[in-house]
């Protein structure tokens, strides 16, 4: 990319070429320094863009997946602690109802969270279940 | 047909003992499955430093694939957890590359995928999920649990929004596990299948072959398909831990 326009020695400069200081040196360290700047001014604006583009052309498969298995892995996890509860305490099919009623409750939640619908994680904001 | 009967997708995914180990009732053998994991790391250790010991200005095009993987994973966590979740580089890189490198040398033929095995991606999930809470109350002691309550909840609803956003917690490890999980096993079991197809037609004669042709470049795309999963699932795996881990350090933002 940039580095045909570079000077022929420029390229060479590594750790084994540290210890001379010829003047081109200098100018290439002054002129890392001011693309050093330049980059940290350019930064933010790229990122976002170079993610936007990422995130578009990945999303399709990515988020499909994404959703479903946040929808699955809520429901397993209600049932799991129902289940467990319901073996501890002898509460039998209390426990597995009502924690598929809220795993489902948490699947949905996932669901919107993941889509980018509802706040994050102790954000608030508006809520459509419970 | 006896050609069908050795397609046994399921096969590429038995683990066997190469050194068997038993202590105190425990086995603890060597697998293929710890062998392939001793690879991964080997493989990515050397590559990353075999790659970067030039450090020249210009890089070389192995320099560069690493320094994009930093770059690409570094951005990535200062966009999800801001600057202070620097201090989580390190993890996030190791598991990024643990992943991908795991999911890319699984799909040379006959080696094994160990992201395919739901224990190994559910101890990778554990890790992420073990550093957010540990971490979350070292910092911010039991502030960490606002993360549960969201404000502005009528009192009268909020055992119930607890209760729903502790369980909606909880099944963050497991949907990190299952995602990776699935789409390995899955598009292993497939190119397996396909690739049987293959063997079982060809050997039907010239209509066979003629017809093997088929599966044969339904096994071509799948590989490129196979390859993109592989890079986008430790995507997506990096990404969530990002997001976990910004949970960590911002409980009530």
């Amino acid at each position: 990319m940039a580095s045909d326009k570079r000077p022929a020695g420029a390229g060479k400069t590594g750790p084994g070429s540290k210890g001379d200081t010829d003047p081109r040196d200098d100018d290439l360290e002054r002129r890392r320094r001011e693309l050093e700047a330049k980059l940290a001014t350019r930064r933010p604006g790229r990122l976002e863009g170079e993610d936007k583009g990422q995130t578009r052309s990945v999303s399709g498969y990515a988020q499909a997946f994404r959703l479903s298995s946040e929808f699955i892995a809520a429901i397993a996890v209600g049932i799991g602690i129902g289940w467990v509860l319901d073996r501890w305490a002898g509460t039998s099919p209390w426990g597995l109802i009502v924690f598929l009623l809220l795993g489902f409750c948490a699947g949905i939640l996932n669901v919107l969270r993941a889509a980018g619908l509802v706040g994050e994680f102790g954000r608030g904001g508006k809520r459509s279940d419970g | 047909m006896a050609a069908a009967d050795k397609v046994d997708p399921i096969h590429q995914f038995h683990i066997n003992p190469i050194v068997p180990i038993h202590v105190g009732g425990y086995d603890v053998s060597f697998t293929n499955s710890a062998l392939f994991m001793v690879v991964i790391v080997v493989v990515t250790g050397l590559f990353l430093y075999f790659s970067t010991a030039g450090r020249s200005l210009v890089p070389s095009r192995l320099q560069s694939i690493s320094e994009m993987s930093y770059e690409f994973v570094a951005s990535m966590l200062r966009d999800a957890a801001g600057t202070h979740g620097m201090k989580f580089f390190p993890f996030v890189f190791s598991i990024f590359m643990f992943v991908m490198v795991a999911n890319l040398i699984g799909l040379f033929p006959y080696f094994f995928s160990v992201t395919s095995h739901i224990i190994v991606t559910f101890a990778l999930a554990m890790l992420v999920i073990g550093t957010v809470v540990i971490y979350g109350f070292a910092k911010h002691g039991f502030g960490f649990l606002k993360l549960f309550v969201p404000s502005g909840v009528p009192v009268a609803l909020l055992p119930l929004v607890v209760s729903i956003e502790v369980v909606s917690f909880l099944s963050r490890p497991v949907s990190l596990s299952i995602r990776l999980f699935a789409n390995m096993l899955a598009g292993h079991i497939t190119l397996k299948v396909f690739a049987g197809f293959v063997v079982s037609l060809g050997a039907m004669g010239v209509a066979g072959m003629a017809g093997a042709v088929l599966p044969l470049a339904m096994v071509v795309a799948l590989t490129a398909l196979e390859l993109l999963v592989a890079a986008l699932q430790a995507y997506v795996f990096a990404v969530l831990t990002c997001m976990y881990l910004a949970d960590a350090l911002h409980p009530s933002h």
